[in-house]
């Protein structure tokens, strides 16, 4: 969580990023404390890659201030990207290139000394569990093995700040849990890690605080839990009805819970107790066809704060 | 102690070389012996035979023969090409394809440092490629002294004329279909009556000042002037200049066009 006592790595203040006419981040603020790890949610077009890349000083700021790692992004660009670990939305790896090649030649952009090249690529390759593949070419790799190596590829220079742009777009389950295993480590470690997902269990998994983001705003932050708690109950009661009957039930669903939600194919209903709506539900001669309780997740959260769901 | 960022772009460049370093010095050979072989020999007997007979070719060449007319002038063309295929695809491929500008981009290394260390590669790939046309031209007799080895700096320098405008160029086009207009309206023209295998005088009169402010026409004009002797200071002072203004101009463009289309 963050502390008082010691200053922010990032500190944005009406931060704003404007493409021509469009505004892709509009006066946002926001803290990232030393050791946190801090997660911008929000769907596609959200803001998210806009912010990342101007807290990575790769786009200027439009407006506002921006303050990274106590330096200005402004003046100090390079002299902040050495203390960065970038991992970009997407992979920027060399294909002709073998897999020890690619984080070699990356250690070389920080101008690191060969010898400390050596021997980092070697412990790297082995963190990410790709030391059997080190003389092979990039290209053949499967996606999974891509973004491991390109999160290795940002940790060549011992970075200060960890960003990552959707670390785990696009991978099948398994390389996901690998990656989440690997991201969770350097957080034991003590890496600060900001990243971007429009994964609900992605931000629940990795995330100690988190940013809502939405059509290029903030509209919540605070930890998952709290988040939770504050924008949603404790459980949630989906129930699906057969074709056309869902719009036939106007009336009949008020007073459920706390608030009810209505989905294109399901019905929400946010209450503290789920069970106690569900039997209320049949006590109504409601007849679902698939009824189930779950707990509230960041995907309810956000529901509630944009009125859309996350991925549409 | 530090290396400079360019330099670090440069050893990126040469990693990457190391793996198709046979197969360009291979056709850095072959491309002389043919040109020279079919164009200099072959058709050159028809020169010498042609019209007027061999004086008045001779006279038209400047008194030597066709094989050593067109060699320097090959020797200019052959670097432009080189670079012109070494600033087009592989600067979108950096942008677009496998991304690796971007990926430098997030590290210390700057916009300028990935130009300036593309042009350091091009300049090696430059050097070797004219050094084994000159080879060529020894062994095919179409250096006729030892001061025609100037010739290779002179092309250099041409290579590089050509190589930062394009390097501008591939970096405002979206896709790479602008390259195919590129090669068809620029580079070819250029290489065809530039001066590499006729005079420019040969021109009709209304294309000739056209030709003297393309780059290659300078650089064909002075490989052949430094490799056949006939060199004046005036020429080469003139010839040089304008080859580093187009460089230094080029270099200019390319990194605004790299950089707005890099740092949005």
């Amino acid at each position: 969580m963050a502390d008082s006592s010691t200053p922010p790595l990032i500190r944005a203040r009406a931060l704003t990023k404007r493409f021509g006419a469009f505004t892709a981040v509009d006066a946002i603020d926001f803290d990232v404390a030393p050791g946190e790890s801090f997660g911008f949610l929000g769907p596609n077009g959200a803001g998210k890659t806009s912010t990342m890349r101007m807290i990575a000083c790769v786009s200027p700021v439009s407006g506002g201030e921006l303050s990274v790692l106590g330096m200005d992004p402004r003046a100090d660009g390079p002299r902040i990207r050495a203390r960065l670990g970038v991992v970009p939305q997407q992979d920027t790896l060399d294909q002709e290139l073998t897999v020890s090649e690619n984080l070699a030649i990356y250690g070389r952009y920080f101008d690191l000394p060969r010898s400390v090249i050596r021997q980092r690529v070697a412990e790297l390759l082995d963190f990410v569990q790709l030391s059997e593949r080190a003389r092979d070419q990039v290209e053949p790799l499967s996606g999974g093995m891509k973004r491991r190596l390109t999160i290795a590829r940002s940790l060549i220079n011992e970075p200060d700040l960890l960003l990552l742009d959707e670390p785990t777009t696009g991978l099948d389950p398994q390389a996901r849990h690998l990656l989440w295993d690997r991201l969770y480590r350097l957080k034991q470690k003590g890496v600060t890690l900001v990243l971007t997902t429009h994964y609900m269990d992605e931000a629940e998994q990795l995330c100690d605080r988190l940013v809502v983001m939405d059509k290029a705003k903030i509209v919540a932050q605070g930890s998952p839990r709290q988040l939770i708690e504050q924008h949603s109950s404790r459980e949630v009661l989906e129930m699906r009805f057969p074709v056309g009957v869902q719009e036939t039930l106007d009336g009949s669903l008020e007073g459920l819970g706390d608030r009810v939600e209505r989905l294109p194919d399901r019905v929400l209903v946010y209450a503290a107790d789920g069970d106690a709506a569900a039997t209320a539900a049949h006590e109504r001669g409601l007849r679902p066809e698939m009824s189930l309780v779950r707990r509230s997740s960041l995907e309810d959260v956000f529901l509630r704060l944009t009125g859309h769901s996350l991925v549409d | 102690m530090a290396t400079p960022a360019s330099i670090r772009v440069f050893e990126h460049e040469l990693l990457k070389y190391r793996r198709a370093f046979r197969g360009t010095l291979v056709s850095s050979f072959l491309n002389p012996v043919l040109y020279l072989a079919a164009m200099g020999v072959g058709l050159g007997g028809y020169v010498a035979a042609g019209k007027g007979g061999a004086a008045a070719s001779a006279a038209l060449l400047g008194g030597v023969s066709y094989l050593a007319f067109l060699a320097p002038g090959l020797l200019a063309s052959t670097a432009m090409q080189t670079a012109a295929g070494e600033s087009t695809f592989p600067i979108m491929g950096g942008i677009l394809w496998d991304r690796t500008f971007l990926g430098m981009l997030a590290t210390p290394i700057g916009v300028v440092d990935i130009l300036v260390g593309k042009l350091l590669y091009i300049c090696l790939r430059l050097t070797l490629v004219t050094c084994i046309f000159f080879g060529v031209m020894i062994v095919f007799g179409a250096a006729t002294g030892p001061q025609a080895f100037f010739a290779i700096p002179a092309a250099i320098l041409t290579g590089l004329a050509f190589a930062a405008p394009i390097i501008g160029f591939s970096a405002s086009q979206k896709d790479p279909s602008g390259f195919n207009s590129l090669f068809r309206f620029g580079v070819i023209p250029l290489f065809l009556f530039s001066g590499t295998f006729f005079p420019v005088s040969q021109l009709p009169g209304f294309l000739q000042p056209v030709a003297f402010v393309t780059p290659l026409w300078h650089g064909v004009d002075l490989c052949r002037t430094l490799a056949l002797g006939t060199a004046t200071p005036i020429g080469v002072l003139v010839h040089v200049a304008y080859l580093v203004g187009v460089a230094a101009l080029g270099l200019v463009v390319a990194s605004i066009a790299l950089r707005r289309r890099l740092r949005q």
